[in-house]
């Protein structure tokens, strides 16, 4: 285990698709670091390679070389480190919001919400209480047994973040969270962020291609051809 | 929380819809195997009803049922003498298609002696039998009332007398008349044909130089006796006294060497073996392709409806549900439309099976057997489902 005051910790990470002639290398040599609170953006055109960034520190996307710690455990040493549940991690330490929401249709905007929870093994009862203190904080409490396809984009965005928040993970990873909605509910998510960033001392990482999203970040690094400038 | 359960209710139209398809091809996996054992009860029908221990038949055949068998109805009053031998009673068997308001009546026609047995098992309207001739007492599935009648050969018969489910092993509807109507009905000539008779023979013997005319004359009669007699039955039925034993009276009927005992066991071993093998491969067979092709159904609902799925499941994964909580979902969609559409396909079967033209006989056990069959069927059909899903990576969650 190492002892860091990062979030995320990202060393010389690499992410090399296929092999010999036909190798495509997807990010090369990417360092930094995410404090706890501190908002991150990844801007960069489509195919750059952000999205593999993402899922890399996602414990989605195994890295080819370099390393990742992600709330002082290190998660990938040239491959994943032997012996670590990523699902454990993933359910515990980070939180995700994906560009189409990704709500589960067939549940209920509160149930949404409490399965998280409940895959994490909180009992029923505490997780419906936990989810509806968070839908109603995220002004989603006329919404709680609302299906998604009741629910308007800014709506449904809401409750996904409500969902990624669900466990209070160290980190979360937003997949164009805006992309999907149009300028002013963008601007309500990216705001959103920006406050639970500070409110939930979470290291935020956001994905997007949309500069104007952007605004007030702490740091937005840009990803060209795999490789990050800050 | 239970995924299967809130995605069913989710999408409970096209779940219903699905249960209630599946639920129809497994109310007709049911009714087979009602049917097949309807087959088997309709075969042993009269067996049963008749309460015999010992079927008397013409030698060389599987009679009276399986085959045809003459013999002479006298012969009662030798088997009665047999010792262990109780009862002895003749019966006559035969099929009959007549036309009743314009529509074909198949019925099949027992003729029994008013003083022995094998006649109505109960009277379920009107009365038995008492009259020597004309009287007729029918099972319900002939939907005759009583004081109907119905011309069969040379007379008119009256109903007086409606009798259970009485049945052929053809599943032919029964009806009962005195052995004497049987049997005229069945072997009585009718007057051209005695006429013929009588002349082929008188000019036979008066071609005899050596009889005189008094001889001639007394043997025509008595060949003429012989050959309109209609006192044949199909088979002579004993019922043995306690204690007797069964192998030892067909012993003694089998060492006159004109006639066959068949022992109960051997008869049912006829009707069910014989007659009813081929019924029951088919029915079985259709079984089993039915079987299949449910499997088949179920196994692609359940792989569609994991393709539906797919983000869903990457979803789950990615937040890190654990992989039995997705195999949890599948399996038991599976199992619930299994069990649902099992439901409905019995509710179906319920209702209806009253209806079928041959008998269906719901048995427990076979009911118990498909169910656990189509529980097996669910879970091996949701393997596919489970195994793609098993195979879906949490990173398909991304993107549009």
């Amino acid at each position: 285990m190492a002892n860091s005051m990062y979030a995320i910790e990202v060393e010389n990470l690499t992410k090399i698709y296929g092999k010999g002639e036909t190798a495509v290398i997807a990010i090369a040599d990417a360092t930094f670091q995410v404090k706890p609170g501190e908002l991150v953006a990844i801007l960069g055109p489509s195919g750059s390679g952000k999205t593999t960034l993402l899922t890399s520190i996602g414990l989605i996307n195994e890295p080819t070389h370099g390393k990742v710690i992600i709330d002082d455990t290190i998660v990938a040493d040239e491959g994943w480190v032997s012996g670590i549940d990523l699902k454990q991690l993933r359910r515990e330490k980070l939180g995700f919001i994906f560009q189409a929401h990704n709500l589960i249709p067939f549940l209920t905007a509160l149930e949404n919400v409490m399965i998280a929870l409940e895959i994490n093994r909180l009992s029923r009862r505490e997780a419906k209480r936990r989810a509806t203190e968070l839908l109603i904080s995220l002004n989603l409490g006329h919404r709680l047994n609302n299906y998604p396809t009741a629910l308007s984009g800014g709506e449904a965005q809401r409750v996904a973040i409500a969902r990624a928040l669900a466990n209070r993970p160290k980190v979360i990873l937003a997949d164009e969270p805006t992309a999907a909605l149009d300028t002013e509910n963008g601007k309500n998510v990216m705001d959103l962020l920006k406050k639970l960033a500070v409110e939930n001392h979470s290291a935020i990482l956001v994905v997007t291609h949309d500069r104007r999203m952007v605004e007030g970040f702490d740091r937005i690094f840009e990803v060209h051809d795999g490789r990050i400038a800050s | 929380m239970n995924l299967a359960i809130r995605d069913i209710r989710y999408h409970r139209g096209r779940f219903i819809l699905t249960s209630i398809g599946l639920g129809l091809l497994l109310g007709v996996v049911m009714s087979m195997g009602g049917i097949y054992r309807g087959l088997f009860a309709d075969a042993l029908t009269i067996l049963t009803i008749t309460k015999a221990d010992i079927w008397v038949v013409q030698q060389d055949t599987n009679g009276p049922f399986a085959e045809n068998s003459r013999i002479p109805e006298d012969i009662k009053y030798r088997i009665k003498a047999v010792p262990g031998v109780a009862l002895a009673s003749p019966l006559s068997f035969q099929t009959i298609q007549i036309d009743r308001s314009d529509k074909p009546l198949r019925f099949f026609l027992i003729g029994f002696d008013l003083n022995g047995f094998g006649g109505p098992p109960v009277i379920l309207a009107g009365r038995n039998i008492r009259r020597k001739h004309y009287e007729m007492v029918v099972a319900q599935g002939m939907k005759m009332e009583i004081g109907e009648k119905i011309r069969l050969g040379l007379h008119d018969y009256t109903v007086v007398g409606i009798t259970g489910k009485v049945v052929s092993s053809s599943g032919d509807p029964a009806a009962f008349v005195t052995l004497a109507d049987a049997q005229e009905i069945q072997f009585k000539k009718d007057n051209d044909a005695i006429r013929n008779d009588r002349q082929r023979i008188g000019a036979n013997l008066s071609g005899m130089q050596t009889l005189s005319p008094a001889q001639a004359n007394y043997l025509r009669q008595n060949i003429a006796g012989i050959t309109e007699s209609t006192h044949t039955v199909n088979t002579v039925v004993a019922r043995l006294a306690p204690g007797a034993n069964v192998h030892e009276v067909q012993e003694r009927i089998r060492r006159w060497n004109h006639f066959r005992p068949i022992s109960v066991e051997e008869q049912t071993k006829i009707l069910t073996k014989g007659m009813i093998e081929k019924a029951r491969m088919q029915l079985g067979l259709f079984r089993m392709v039915l079987l299949v092709i449910s499997a088949v159904i179920i196994s692609l609902i359940i792989y569609t409806s994991t393709l539906d799925k797919i983000k869903v499941i990457a979803t789950l994964k990615l937040i890190g549900s654990r992989n039995r909580v997705i195999v949890g979902m599948i399996l038991q969609q599976s199992l619930l439309m299994g069990v649902i559409a099992y439901g409905i396909g019995y509710l179906l079967i319920l209702l209806t099976y009253e209806r079928f033209p041959r008998r269906i006989v719901l048995e427990p056990f076979d009911l118990q057997l498909l169910f656990a069959i189509v529980m097996a069927i669910c879970v091996i059909a949701s393997f596919v489902g489970i195994r793609k899903a098993l195979k879906v990576e949490p990173a398909e969650a991304l993107g549009g």
